[in-house]
């Protein structure tokens, strides 16, 4: 039982992180145009990040 | 900005004047311009790399990023650089592209409620697995110290999410409360408050039963079907408002003898007004000087240009085709011909409004319902218990639970978000929630003739009976001119490979033609009456050779691609089909017999059409009405559901359900049928989540529902329906 009281905390916490990520993905505006995303990867003019 | 002043003239006469063009760019940089280009054709990796290739390669253009989601390209570029140089670049490689007022597209705000409710499903999906994880523990025996140490620990995640994740139902409840209304907010929300709370109070208690799963399942399953619900509508608003931005109305009004543009909204009677070859009136008014063509078939249907002269009385909306033109205006805004057209189409459209969503009929049996069912159940544990309040408020609460709708609130945006996403990588823009809806119902189906079934623009008929050298002239004198019948033949004389005979002395007479000397006599092409020949039934311009007989030389309008499958599809379909336009009945009766329409009016006024359909509709059918023109707005309004084509006039868009973004007519047929797939799939969505009920509920009636059942119920009913609207072909 005394397990609990580290794995308890340590799944909260993963939890958590995965929560912050999808936010800065969110305000990256990694969303914004998924499809074109999708078609990109295809394209031979890659870049390493978004153009403005 | 305070770069700005520097670069004035001051700065020439300043020691430092090799600061000036550094200046001066640094101030071109801050209003570069930023434009934002519409491309409705794009749709794959090597369109987006090839566009924005081209537009790099052009001068003073910076950057250039395609959205494919949004069918868009943003371009930042030097202060200068023309919209209509990047769209004919686009169009030599063959992109379709279209200039969009960036002051009317209200996108970003959008994005910003989107990211808003992404935001809140992230909480609430994060919440909803880690609660997830210590209820499968309480499920499979936790007991007395680690279940109430659980139940504590999921109550420390799941209120403060629910509390966040939550607030979109709770806003649009109370609102609905306020309205004294009982939406399907209302048992939402309520759900989830109930369960949270008896929660709280069963853990206090040490109880064996907690709901903060439900509690938080039921928030984040509601909130992936609000934001479909939303995704569809913003992505439909914003290709909406992208319509809205292709043309930007103002006037060139002359004031002390200078030429000053104004919103056409400014505009009083009285004033005089430019108006430009190639541009659409903006005003109605009187001709006072000038003489040339007027295209009015966006207004009537007719397809063959008009004379206009001094004193010819002209309606907003139509085309000045050849020479410009000055106006005095007799009417503007609420008095103009536009306007009295727009009120047609308000009175329409109320009508219209009245329509409730198969969405809004099942939320009006199912809110009070379960409002009942749970109230009902709480009075009689209450009796039976012989007053025991906490077993029959959590009796009353998993009834809420269990009931509530996750499925049905994915039911039906599911559904449309599939189709709707089905129809726009077709070339369809569905513009309104329950277009769809409506589209499914349909029986009836009338096609506008100008513009709609017919490109609008004209196509050389008989070329082949011209001996060549009347053809090479022919050719050199249309080749001078912008008039639509010459641009025509001047195409299809290019595709014959004839080259242009060496006509000199070329004058355009605004209103008439084109001349011209060739071999020593003058040679004419233009109107019937300048030209001596008798004029025809059908859209002619004649051509003279000295004083040899006219010859006409006749155009046909060129069919829309796809029409004569649209037309043969819905006939396939079984529904009546009617031509209806405001042209002559010799070019209309054409047209129907070609595509063989049996059903057609011709000669038609606006009021006429739309009375039409209001005939139709009386007698108990369901119109779709497909039109572009103003003359066609009423009848869009009024019809049971309304396409246009992405050409038409703004008001034509507006009024209708569904844009048509490509060239191609076909897909409109394909729309119906997707449609009525669409509504099939809805219903069954709703059989789907009332079948979970019909098991789950009586469960919880007597008192059996436990977390894991509620948990069970609300998961498999939503991940039924979702794959239930992915079926959709």
């Amino acid at each position: 039982m005394e397990a609990l009281s580290y794995s308890i905390p340590i799944s909260i916490f993963l939890g958590a992180v995965g929560l912050a990520a999808f936010f800065w993905a969110l305000r990256g505006k990694q969303y914004e145009d998924p499809k074109g995303d999708a078609e990109r990867i295809l394209s031979k003019e890659w870049d390493d990040h978004p153009k403005p | 900005m305070t770069v700005a002043p520097a670069s004035g003239p001051s700065a020439s006469a300043c020691p430092a004047c090799l600061a000036a063009p550094a200046a001066e760019s640094l101030a071109g940089d801050l209003k570069g311009a930023r434009l934002t280009l519409s491309l409705p054709t794009a749709h794959c990796a090597v369109c987006i790399t090839d566009v924005e290739r081209e537009l790099a390669r052009h001068s003073g253009v910076r950057a250039a990023r395609v959205n494919l989601t949004l069918r868009r390209v943003a371009i930042e570029a030097d202060a200068g650089i023309e919209a209509a140089d990047l769209i004919a670049r686009l169009k030599a490689i063959g992109y379709e592209a279209h200039e969009l007022d960036p002051g009317l597209l209200t996108s970003t705000e959008a994005d910003r409620r989107g990211r808003d409710i992404l935001m809140r499903i992230g909480v609430a999906g994060f919440a909803m697995m880690n609660i997830m994880l210590l209820s499968i523990a309480v499920w499979s025996g936790a007991e007395a110290a680690t279940r109430d140490l659980f139940h504590w620990i999921s109550a420390a995640i799941a209120l403060p999410t629910v509390a966040f994740a939550g607030q979109p139902f709770f806003a649009s409840a109370w609102n609905s409360l306020k309205a004294r209304r009982l939406g399907m907010d209302v048992p939402i929300s309520l759900a989830i408050i109930l369960a949270s709370s008896i929660s709280v109070y069963e853990t206090m208690h040490s109880g064996h039963h907690a709901y903060f799963d439900a509690a938080v399942m039921l928030t984040f399953f509601l909130l992936v079907g609000r934001y479909l619900d939303y995704r569809t509508r913003a992505v439909a608003r914003s290709a909406a408002e992208e319509l809205a931005a292709l043309e930007v109305p103002r006037a060139t009004v002359l004031r002390d003898g200078a030429e000053v543009v104004v919103p056409v909204g400014d505009l009083v009677p009285g004033d005089l007004i430019r108006a430009r070859p190639g541009g659409r009136i903006p005003a109605d008014g009187v001709v006072v000087e000038g003489t040339s063509e007027i295209d009015r078939s966006l207004l009537t249907g007719e397809s063959l240009p008009v004379y206009a002269g001094p004193e010819t009385v002209l309606s907003a909306g139509e085309v000045n085709l050849t020479g410009p033109l000055t106006l005095r205006v007799t009417a503007a805004g609420q008095d103009s011909s536009l306007h009295r057209m727009a009120d047609l189409v308000a009175t329409a459209e109320s009508a219209r409004n009245r329509y409730t969503s198969l969405a809004e009929r099942a939320a009006r049996l199912y809110s009070p319902g379960v409002h009942l069912l749970a109230f009902g159940s709480f009075l009689t544990w209450l009796y039976l218990s012989g007053g025991d309040v906490r077993l029959a408020v959590n009796i009353a609460a998993a009834v809420l639970i269990i009931t509530c709708p996750c499925a049905l609130g994915l039911a039906v945006p599911a559904v449309v978000t599939a189709a709707s996403g089905k129809l726009f990588r077709a070339g369809l823009l569905v513009k309104d929630g329950t277009a769809l809806e409506r589209l499914a119902e349909v029986d009836t189906v009338i096609f506008d003739k100008t513009g709609t079934l017919t490109m609008g623009t004209p196509e050389a008929a008989n070329l082949h009976d011209l001996p060549a050298d009347d053809l090479a002239v022919a050719a050199a004198l249309a080749g001078a001119s912008s008039h639509p019948l010459a641009v025509a033949l001047a195409e299809a004389a290019r595709g014959l490979g004839i080259m242009p005979a060496a006509v000199t002395d070329l004058r355009e007479v605004p209103g008439y033609g084109i001349e011209g000397q060739w071999q020593r006599q003058p040679v004419r092409l233009g109107r019937a009456d300048w030209i001596g020949a008798a004029p025809g039934e059908v859209t002619a311009t004649h051509l003279r050779i000295g004083t040899a007989v006219p010859r006409s030389i006749t155009f046909a309008d060129r069919l829309r691609p796809g029409a004569a499958e649209a037309v043969a599809a819905f006939q396939r379909q079984g529904l009546a089909v009617h031509l209806l336009s405001g042209d002559v009945p010799g070019a209309v009766g054409a047209l129907a017999g070609r595509l063989e329409i049996a059903n057609w009016h011709a000669g038609a006024l606006p009021a006429e059409k739309a009375a039409l359909v209001a005939d139709l509709t009386a007698q108990g059918r369901k119109v779709l009405m497909v039109g572009d023109g103003l003359n066609d707005t009423a009848a869009l309004a009024g019809a049971h559901v309304s396409i246009s084509p992405a050409s038409a006039l703004d008001a034509a868009r507006t009024a209708s359900d569904i844009v048509l973004l490509g060239q191609d007519l076909a897909p409109v047929a394909e729309a119906v049928r997707m449609a009525a797939k669409a509504r099939r799939r809805i219903k069954e969505n709703f059989a789907i989540s009332f079948g979970y009920n019909v098991v789950a509920v009586p469960l919880a009636l007597v008192g059996l529902a436990t977390p894991l059942a509620a948990a069970l119920a609300m998961s498999i009913s939503s991940i039924t329906v979702s794959l239930n609207s992915l079926r959709l072909k």
